[in-house]
């Protein structure tokens, strides 16, 4: 967590297009410290491009983002070396993000430590989401983006996600969440994408 | 963050760390092997033609590990993961780069000593040769990491990717072989400007191209 300032996240009348599509369009949003934002939206609402516009990976088609802090993201891309085993996948992460010394608590946290001699490629979807969990706690980001971060957990799993996320928010983060399925969450804004998307007749 | 992301990348490429990455050396190796059995042993048409062999088979090793290296990362995500904790697309490459050369340059110009003594080689020839191959592959590095990270985002980028590097590889293997007839101190440092050359501009066209890919 950055100690410096408070992380804030201010979206600015930003449009998304993708190909000749128009996603969405006039969205602003403000989030500061401690707040929670739960992206709705069907399948090719636009929710991942949002998340990666918000991560600054994706340039908006129209308007601006502005965060003021560290941003971590947890999407479908997993970003571990498939062939190496998970604990040395994972500890790459944990070296560049210094915080080795807690590598073995977030592994237990997120119930993967009797996974971490298990190959990358070996691991099960849940099991995947987990280590990428894992690997955004390592980061000690500010500002929290999750693509599906519930998709694939079992039950057990998924509370403890909703623990993280609430913790997060506690201790001063910001959560931006894209999910299917309801959070259990006090507080939790919601964003329905749809109502952002273009309306027909301004299309043609 | 910088030494750390170096020694990945090398785990990942070097020669014998699996996945067929020694391949660019036993393909080398292959080609010095095979030559004398398919044009006769006659040592003086060996020896005249020997080194270009030797350069053609250094030029089509350097592809050779092309298509695993930038779009697996790619698509895994890993750029964005270096992206999100402030490392620039440039670095990226520029570390991808030296990584690429040091799986496949060092190996090759140790493989040369082999290859010059299947091919019947003199001392001197081998001398230009590793000099030759010292100055030139690291040129061949960056036109391999450039042509990589173009092709990432494609389906078809390993065709695509051979068709890109021949012609950009043309001028080292010019003077490249050039130094071998020749003989002289300034076609050698052409093939050093050129490859320096290449090698500034390489985590540049590759950074923009792994950007433009996301």
């Amino acid at each position: 967590m950055q100690a410096s300032s408070l992380p804030h996240l201010s979206i600015q009348d930003v449009a998304c297009r993708r190909g000749d599509r128009l996603l969405f369009r006039g969205l602003s949003h403000e989030l500061s410290a401690g707040e929670a934002l739960h992206v709705t939206g069907a399948n090719g609402t636009g929710k991942s491009s949002l998340l990666r516009i918000m991560a600054g990976l994706l340039r908006p088609y129209a308007g601006a983002i502005e965060p003021d802090g560290t941003i971590g993201l947890v999407d479908d891309r997993l970003a571990l070396d498939p062939a190496l085993q998970l604990g040395r996948a994972l500890g790459f992460w944990f070296g560049v993000d210094l915080s080795s010394s807690d590598a073995a608590s977030i592994m237990a946290t997120m119930r993967l430590k009797e996974l971490a001699e298990v190959p990358v490629r070996y691991l099960s979807t849940g099991q995947r989401k987990r280590a990428a969990l894992a690997r955004l706690i390592g980061q000690r980001a500010a500002i929290w983006l999750l693509d599906e971060p519930l998709s694939g957990l079992d039950a057990v799993s998924q509370a403890i996600v909703d623990e993280l996320i609430s913790e997060h928010c506690a201790n001063g983060g910001i959560a931006v969440i894209a999910s299917h399925q309801p959070l259990k969450m006090d507080g939790l804004k919601m964003l329905p994408l749809e109502s952002f998307a273009p309306q027909p007749e301004q299309t043609q | 963050m910088i030494a750390a992301l170096l020694r990945r990348d090398l785990a990942a490429l070097f020669p014998f760390a699996g996945s067929g990455a020694a391949l660019p050396l036993v393909f080398f190796l292959a080609v010095a092997m095979l030559y004398p059995f398919a044009v006769g042993p006659d040592p003086a048409l060996l020896a005249r033609t020997g080194g270009g062999i030797v350069w053609i088979a250094a030029l089509l090793a350097a592809i050779l590990p092309i298509e695993q290296l930038v779009a697996d990362d790619l698509e895994r995500g890993m750029f964005d993961q270096l992206r999100l904790r402030g490392m620039t697309e440039e670095a990226m490459m520029a570390v991808r780069l030296g990584a690429h050369w040091l799986s496949f340059g060092p190996p090759l110009i140790l493989a040369t000593f082999p290859a010059a003594g299947l091919l019947g080689l003199d001392a001197r020839m081998l001398q230009i040769l590793l000099l030759g191959l010292l100055a030139g592959t690291p040129g061949l590095a960056a036109i391999g990491v450039v042509i990589a990270a173009l092709t990432a985002s494609l389906r078809t980028g390993a065709a695509l990717s051979g068709l890109l590097l021949i012609p950009l590889a043309l001028p080292l293997l010019i003077f490249g072989t050039g130094a071998l007839s020749r003989a002289d101190a300034a076609t050698l440092g052409l093939v050093g400007a050129i490859s320096l050359g290449l090698v500034a501009i390489a985590p540049f066209a590759a950074g923009a191209a792994i950007r433009a890919a996301r």
